[in-house]
């Protein structure tokens, strides 16, 4: 009988999964073989060439690359700034919640917003950053225009964005650990950079560990940014893995192509955070 | 699932015929949207006072991209729409998913078949496929050049002659360059955009210097003719060369506000700006049509109405009508001033509300006259792909890394790989 209740209690949670994680899932494996199908020529099994295709496909690659740029670019910066606002904020200072809230506002803002706002800041001649570099003699310059500035741009904006939210975790990952450590190691006459690196940071470890995996999903799985301020440009230099498969699906309406492309994707994210839970894990202090 | 929302809708449907009343539904993008939306349900009012029999129910589906994600995932699942606005240059895709039907099944009497001709010819080239017409001209748009005429009497130019020619366009563009002491650009000479649609742009010079980009039966492109490359490389030596424009790519959508405030002299965009332009500038600015190298030229863009292959024969006969009445010629005219794009056909600015203003603001006229040399948008089979291998070519190029000739045989061989199955 108790199974019984336990499977009833399990059901709605259950379906909801299996109706729109794992069957799309299995799904998209399912269709990365088969060909994509018109009303003309409807889809046929394909075995491995979309797969094939996408070993030779140039762009692939290069998003492939990009994705991984933007990934070290953004998840070890935004990680270090939200710790150190963390410790910032939970000193006591003058007027502590508003320098919190203001800490935090990015993240309450939609990405599309940000990604406007942004779009002025970048833009040249009338954009905040040549009006201020203009202010020092600076020549204006094109900075979303050109493959080499383009990505640096994208990535400042991401940090932005997220550090904030990070913040917030840290915050409350500092405030729960007891004050006693702190009293302890002033009586045994720790410095406050030893104190920090012997008793703070390896009891923020679990903290870290979730942010580190939340930073890297997101590194894949945000683009919503490039809609505005790019569209992946120019020729890729900005374009990333998921914005990628966006246009191959919407735009290119190659359905089989692009389940393989998330395929792909999926197979890296899952690949990442075993990857993380088993090598961080060690090293982390769950309490 | 899909049989429950199907029985759903046959119920719904069950109800509207009880009442003898043809139901329609469409889909419809605008890309500016908010009050143009009532614009639309206006219309929709009007129709319905005038054929109490047809009740229209007009869906606002986003871009052009969720307008046709939107209609195409509605086919598929079974749900009424039997007419949308889409863009123009979808009709390779809905002909390929065999979704739509020709506008000359229906023309029969002949009324309807000057009615079918009744539209500027320029307009129609992307809505014909083998000699019949899929798409009819609603929001169009195409390419002008704006400029600023306070810069140009600065410079010492004419503020009343804008440039006819490239040579023109880049020896006045030169002019126009202002520097500040420490030889920093304060004002270019001009910018064409170069984010969002480069490959519309890249029409425009590619048919004035007499090659359009491709075939009329949507399965061959021809980017890599050296006429071609020659007016890549025109654009590219713009910015990279001569310095009158920004290196590196120009943002579409920063490049009114560029205008308006006097950082660049001269500008191309398309004619849904016009309005928008006309509010912000605050300087007294022309609009005239794109200069020529061989020839003028420009593309037409935006969207078309399409009728839906799948509906009974009233419903297809009451949206024929509803096409028909909402691209007559007051309502193009009416259309016309409340957005900014084009007025569809010869007819509607023949209209007194469209005369008279046009006769106040000739600047709307531009577009009209341009028509004569205008062509269809770019649009094969596989065009997604097609567009984009163009595109990419064209920021390789405009940022330096690659020469205009090797990134348009590249995107040829591209095309030609991908357009090969439709010979």
């Amino acid at each position: 009988m108790r199974h019984v209740y336990g499977w009833l209690l399990l059901t709605p949670a259950a379906i909801l999964l299996v109706a729109f994680t794992h069957y799309p899932a299995v799904a998209t494996l399912a269709d990365s073989f088969f060909s994509a199908g018109t009303a003309v020529r409807p889809s046929r099994f394909v075995g491995l060439d979309n797969y094939a295709a996408l070993a030779a496909d140039p762009v692939f690659w290069q998003v492939l690359r990009n994705n991984f740029w933007f990934a070290l670019g953004t998840i070890p910066t935004s990680i270090a700034l939200a710790l150190l606002m963390a410790l910032w904020v939970n000193a006591r200072l003058p007027a502590r919640a508003l320098v919190r809230l203001s800490y935090f506002t990015p993240t309450v803002l939609p990405m599309i917003a940000v990604a406007n706002l942004w779009l002025y800041f970048y833009t040249p001649q009338i954009g905040l950053l040549d009006k201020v570099a203009g202010l020092f003699g600076a020549p204006s310059h094109n900075w979303l225009g050109n493959p080499d500035t383009v990505m640096g741009c994208v990535i400042a904006m991401t940090i932005w964005k997220e550090a904030g939210f990070f913040m917030i975790f840290y915050l409350a990952a500092l405030q729960s650990l007891p004050p006693e450590l702190e009293e302890a190691a002033r009586i045994e006459g720790a410095s406050r950079s030893y104190f920090f690196w012997r008793v703070t940071f390896p009891l923020l470890m679990p903290t870290t560990l979730f942010v580190l995996v939340n930073a890297t999903i997101n590194s894949f799985k945000l683009v919503d940014h490039l809609f505005i301020l790019t569209k992946g440009g120019p020729d890729n230099a900005s374009n990333l893995l998921l914005y990628y498969i966006y246009q191959v699906a919407f735009s290119f309406f190659d359905t089989a192509y692009a389940a393989t492309l998330t395929v792909i994707l999926l197979a890296l994210l899952a690949a990442f955070a075993v990857l993380q839970f088993q090598l961080i894990e060690r090293r982390v202090h769950y309490r | 699932m899909r049989a429950l929302i199907g029985l759903l809708f046959a119920a719904l449907a069950g109800t509207a015929h009880a009442q003898a009343k043809t139901e329609l539904t469409f889909y419809y993008p605008i890309a500016v949207g908010g009050p143009l939306t009532r614009v639309i349900d206006g219309y929709v009012a009007g129709f319905e006072k005038e054929n109490p029999g047809i009740k229209v129910n007009a869906v606002y589906a986003g871009n052009y991209d969720d307008a046709r994600i939107k209609a195409l995932a509605a086919q598929k699942a079974g749900q009424p729409a039997q007419m949308s606005v889409l863009f123009s240059i979808d009709i390779y895709e809905l002909l390929e998913q065999d979704l739509i039907v020709p506008f000359d099944d229906m023309a029969k009497s002949d009324a309807d078949k000057a009615w079918l001709k009744s539209f500027y010819p320029a307009l129609m080239m992307n809505g014909t496929y083998k000699g019949k017409t899929y798409g009819i001209p609603f929001q169009r748009s195409t390419i002008v050049l704006y400029w600023n005429k306070d810069a140009f009497k600065e410079a010492g130019l004419d503020p009343e002659k804008a440039p006819a020619n490239w040579d023109e366009m880049r020896s006045m563009a030169a002019k126009l360059v202002k520097k500040d002491g420490s030889g920093n650009v304060t004002r270019w000479g001009v910018m064409v955009p170069s984010t969002g649609y480069p490959y519309w742009m890249f029409q425009a010079f590619s048919r004035q210097n007499g090659q359009d980009l491709m075939s009329r039966e949507g399965n061959s492109t021809n980017f890599a003719h050296p006429d071609v490359v020659a007016s890549l490389q025109y654009w590219v030596d713009l910015g990279r060369k001569h310095a009158v424009m920004p290196s590196g790519t120009v943002e579409w959508g920063t490049l009114r506000q560029n205008f308006v405030e006097g950082k660049t002299a001269m500008m191309w965009h398309t004619t849904g700006n016009l309005t928008a332009v006309k509010d912000s500038a605050k300087f007294p600015f022309g609009v005239t049509m794109l200069p020529s190298s061989k020839q003028r030229g420009s593309p037409t863009g935006g969207g078309n109405w399409y009728l839906f292959k799948k509906s009974t024969p009233a419903e297809r006969q009451a949206a024929f009508q509803f096409i028909k009445w909402i691209t007559a010629p007051e309502r193009a005219a009416d259309w016309s001033i409340a957005t900014g794009y084009v007025a569809v056909s010869p007819a509607s600015y023949d209209t007194p509300k469209l005369k008279t203003y046009v006769s106040g603001f000739p600047a709307a006229a531009v577009a009209r006259d341009q028509f004569r040399f205008a062509t269809a948008e770019l649009s094969t089979f596989q065009t997604g792909r097609v567009r984009k291998a163009l595109d990419d070519a064209i920021q390789a190029s405009l940022t330096g890394s690659k020469t205009p000739a090797e990134a348009l045989k590249a995107a040829q061989a591209e095309s030609d790989r991908l357009l090969k199955p439709y010979k």
